[in-house]
């Protein structure tokens, strides 16, 4: 846990905590947050920023609303314990859930260089991706025209500016041009999200884009 | 705004809920945080009636979940904004937001008193600082809570004091995970 050294940025942990993000980023938001203490430390910060502003003002309610509530709370269940959400060594729990169960239940799909990829149902504001790249391979070279963040869940990868290893996040935007390699020994499996379609530098990932939607 | 002076343990009165079922410690909380988990909500776009219907829901959810609030690691007011924003994404049909894996909570997972309070104390400190910001800031930060502001609008939030309250959370955190193993 204490071994990881790329977080999310305050601005990301903000939108997370005001419930603005995008389903595909809150998924990796979330997923970050269960493998590193110190951005759930960020985050609490960030819900007490919440919880300051929600005291700070007041709307009348009507006369009966409390005897409502009254009568629900005691026509309904006592109280709601919290459910044991399952998880694997590779997956935390967001995942798992996203996916329906371990990472037995992926289903992988080539695309080409023995990059394997498995897209999740989230809502078409940003695509989020499951990658599996084997060890020494590459992804093809490409820039971004939005914000795309990519969080390792095993093995390593590094591109031209850094290494990233499980728990790690890499956050590129528009400015980032990029071919991540993944390290040998170990496949990397990411979990990947952007809000928009990335731009390869070669002719032939761009031709197989719009069949491999990323 | 509100005055501090004659705050209410409000932690207290949610432990009282959780373990003897109080219905006058609940009705405290109510008149204080329904109508700003209301206030909340509109400002967020609802309409008066659909956010006063919320507002009720999200008390039937501080009654049901009062045992799971957790005074080393959130305010009351926190812990009520984080059911506020739930609720209010589904409210308003936004992106459906997954919650972190949580820590487990083990019976050894009691908070600690001295904790609670130097988290209540740099809570209070945040909610000050908040208010001294610079209008524009303030006003930039509410923006990004209440009238959604995407996440690529929000500038970044130097000079926001979190710095306290982030290594108060992570000692908690430690502490537990060490609990636990
Ligand atoms: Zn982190
Ligand atoms: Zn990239």
């Amino acid at each position: 846990m204490s071994m990881i050294t790329h977080h999310l940025s305050d601005k990301l942990l903000m939108a997370y905590s005001a419930g603005t993000l995008p389903e595909a980023f809150n998924l990796v938001v979330a997923t970050h947050i269960s493998v590193c203490d110190a951005c759930r430390a960020t985050l609490a910060g960030f819900d007490a920023v919440g919880g300051a502003l929600l005291d700070d003002d007041c709307a009348t309610m009507g006369a009966d609303c409390l005897a409502n509530v009254m009568a629900r709370i005691k026509s309904g269940a006592a109280t709601t314990k919290p459910e044991a959400r399952p998880s694997d060594a590779v997956l935390p729990a967001p995942l798992v859930d996203a996916i329906g169960g371990g990472l037995d239940r992926v289903q992988w799909r080539a695309v080409g260089g023995g990059v394997r990829q498995a897209i999740l149902k989230t809502s078409d504001k940003a695509s989020a991706r499951l990658l599996h790249i084997p060890a020494g391979a590459a992804v093809p070279d490409h820039g971004h025209h939005g914000l795309e963040l990519t969080l390792v869940l095993q093995g390593a990868f590094h591109d031209e500016d850094a290494r990233f290893a499980r728990g790690d996040v890499e956050i590129a935007t528009q400015d980032t041009q990029h071919t991540p390699i993944a390290e040998p020994g170990q496949d990397c499996i990411c979990l990947a999200a952007t809000d928009a379609p990335l731009k390869f530098r070669a002719i032939l990932p761009r031709l197989a884009q719009p069949f491999l939607r990323i | 705004r509100v005055s501090r002076d004659t705050t209410p343990d409000w932690a207290a009165l949610l432990r009282r809920v959780a373990e003897t079922q109080d219905n006058d410690a609940f009705a405290a909380l109510f008149a204080h945080f329904g109508p700003r988990v209301k206030a909340y909500l509109m400002k967020s776009g609802a309409d008066a009636a659909s956010a006063e219907e919320c507002a009720q829901d999200v008390m039937v959810t501080v009654w049901r979940k009062a045992g799971q609030f957790d005074q080393g690691r959130a305010s009351a007011a926190t812990w009520i904004f984080t059911i506020a924003r739930n609720r209010r994404i589904d409210m308003l049909r936004r992106d459906k937001r997954p919650d972190p894996e949580d820590l487990p909570w083990g019976p050894e997972a009691e908070p600690d008193q001295e904790d609670a309070l130097a988290l209540q104390q740099e809570t209070a400190q945040l909610t000050k600082a908040l208010r001294a910001l610079p209008e524009a800031q303030r006003s930039m930060i509410e923006r990004a809570y209440f009238a959604d502001l995407s996440h690529s609008e929000i500038a970044d939030v130097t000079g926001l004091p979190l710095g306290t309250i982030k290594s108060r959370i992570r000692l908690a955190l430690e502490r537990l995970r060490h609990s636990l193993n």
